[in-house]
């Protein structure tokens, strides 16, 4: 029994972080139609940032504070520098700029800071487990499943309450009408990258605190992770993407725990292969994007 | 006074010319019936007044003042809007949401979005009793009200109106055409793009006839019904 929820809390954990990402990868996507390559490269700079605040002997509490800023400020400068100039042109055009935008952060990464990972020393605290009847959680673990609720209301809520918060959903159905109601089209792009990198960085520092370093590629393989449990959701549906993030950390915790030994090398080989199975039956994804009718 | 001056527009989308040197004016106040059969430009004409069609060529001027090279949401904030062809509601989104964001042109339409909510509740009660039902489930005169709700929740000087009429049936194409005659009285000078001619004729004060691109009548609303020539018009563009 403890077995069984320890496992589930780790998948929750897990999961919460696919669904971060997944979630600022949709929202991009939902009000641009760009898959945003660079997602990853958002998590390595907030990874940068917390090393570079901590060298600086800032208190660690700042550092992170500073690791997310960075994500958030620099998702919107990419928006504004390299998406805006090429937003009417074909989606291609869009995805190839991506590609670049991640290849010269990457590159960048890795002649100005290293092409080695560099320590960020986590706090003892953050080390320890809770314990909660005969039950030992991380500390870690519960504070990722703690922090990804808070951000899933905190955006639900201002998807729900505020006038830019409808905006958003609005043009993720149609951005033409949108903007006939007087609403900002920059305004709402700048909002969707805002919101793109803060996740983004949030989830940064969760996967740093399971880590423990960062290196030129750290985004990558999470990232790639999350796009799997964008398009298993639905691609460009928010809640999609969630659902889509926590089954994915279901289905990996599930075979870490349960596969033979032996059979372990396969497990991201089985894990896609009940992906594609899933999108076999539901080739929209789980929660597939609602469009206006027309 | 001159609301809206359009001149010589062309309108291009790659090699096929929609719009081919088109001039119209609206007077403050009016209700211009903008007509022509499937095809003829009428959405391309009102889209690209909006800045939502690629324009090629010719001005456009709204309150005097030219807009050519305006975005959509700058033109929204001088008073002009359209209800676009086909309703396009929001249709994940609540009734009361999809009125809320029509406000959200600016600050001072935002404090006032309660006080004109309920407005348009008055106008159109149907709407009242389905403030949180999602829009997508609205039947499609439901819809089409809502669409125009929404427009008037950014409170335009002139509605540009896109076949408002497009599939509902006759009962509701004569209240929305009633609520149409009704905005004039609300100060609101409307273009009205329209294939149901004698309803449209009935409220306009003018209109201009749209065929392949050109304008080929224009005149008062006794005169084009008068003139006959209407139907030829139609046909010719088919
Ligand atoms: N986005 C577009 N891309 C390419 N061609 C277009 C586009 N929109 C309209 N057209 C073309 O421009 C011409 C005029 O279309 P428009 O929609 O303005 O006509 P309309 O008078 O509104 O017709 P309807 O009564 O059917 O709505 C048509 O030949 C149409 O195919
Ligand atoms: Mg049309």
């Amino acid at each position: 029994m403890d077995f069984l929820v320890q496992q589930f809390v780790n998948a929750l954990a897990l999961g919460g972080t696919y669904a971060l990402l997944g979630l600022g990868l949709a929202v991009v996507f939902s009000v641009l139609g760009l898959i945003n390559f660079a997602h990853g490269e958002l998590m390595t700079l907030t990874g940068y940032g917390i090393f570079y605040a901590l060298f600086l002997g800032l208190p660690f509490p700042v550092a992170l504070l500073i690791g997310v800023t960075l994500a958030t400020v620099s998702a919107m400068l990419m928006e504004r520098i390299a998406f805006r100039p090429v937003r009417n042109s074909s989606p291609t055009t869009m995805l190839l700029t991506s590609f670049a935008v991640s290849t010269i952060l990457h590159i960048l990464f890795q002649n100005l800071i290293s092409a080695r990972p560099k320590a960020i020393p986590i706090p003892d605290a953050l080390a320890g487990a809770v314990t909660i009847g005969t039950l030992q959680i991380g500390a870690i673990q519960l504070i990722s499943i703690v922090v990804t609720a808070l951000s899933l209301l905190g955006l639900t809520l201002f998807l729900k309450r505020s006038m830019l918060g409808i905006a958003m959903r609005a043009a993720a159905e149609d951005f033409n009408v949108t903007r006939l109601m007087g609403v900002n089209a920059n305004m709402v792009i700048s909002t969707a990258f805002a919101i793109s990198g803060l996740l983004a960085g949030v989830a940064g520092i969760l996967w740093l605190f399971q880590r423990g370093s960062v290196d030129p590629l750290m985004g990558f393989l999470p990232v790639l992770k999350a796009f799997i449990a964008v398009v298993l959701g639905g691609l460009g549906s928010l809640s999609g993407a969630v659902v889509g993030g926590f089954l994915l950390g279901f289905i990996e915790i599930a075979l870490r725990a349960y596969l033979p030994d032996d059979a372990l090398a396969y497990r991201d080989a089985i894990s896609l292969t009940l992906v594609i199975a899933v999108l076999f039956f539901y080739p929209q994804g789980l929660v597939p994007r609602r469009e206006s009718v027309r | 006074m001159t609301l809206l001056a359009i001149k010589d527009l062309v309108v291009r989308y790659g090699a096929i010319q929609a719009v081919r040197g088109v001039s119209l004016s609206v007077g403050k106040g009016e209700i211009i019936a903008l007509l022509g059969a499937n095809g003829a430009g009428k959405s391309s004409v009102l889209n690209a007044c909006m800045g939502l069609a690629p324009k090629a060529g010719g001005s456009i001027a709204f309150d005097g003042v030219p807009i050519e090279r305006e975005t959509t949401e700058a033109i929204v904030r001088r008073g002009m809007t359209l209800t676009p062809e086909g309703r396009r509601v929001f249709a994940a989104l609540s009734v009361l949401e999809n009125l809320e964001i029509g406000a959200a042109a600016s600050a001072e339409l935002r404090r006032r979005g309660r006080e004109n909510r309920e407005a348009m509740f008055e106008l159109f009660p149907r709407l009242a009793e389905r403030r949180q039902q999602l829009a997508g489930t609205l039947s499609g005169g439901e819809q089409q009200m809502l669409a125009i709700a929404r427009s008037l929740m950014s409170q335009p000087t002139l509605l540009l109106l896109d076949e408002p009429s497009l599939g509902l049936a006759p009962n509701i194409v004569d209240q929305i055409f009633d609520l149409i005659a009704s905005l004039k009285t609300r100060g609101i000078t409307v273009l009205l793009v329209e294939q149901n001619v004698e309803l449209s004729l009935d409220i306009a004060d003018r209109a201009y006839v749209l065929a392949g691109g050109d304008v080929v009548m224009a005149g008062s609303a006794q005169e084009l019904r008068a003139s006959g020539g209407l139907e030829r018009a139609y046909l010719g563009a088919a």
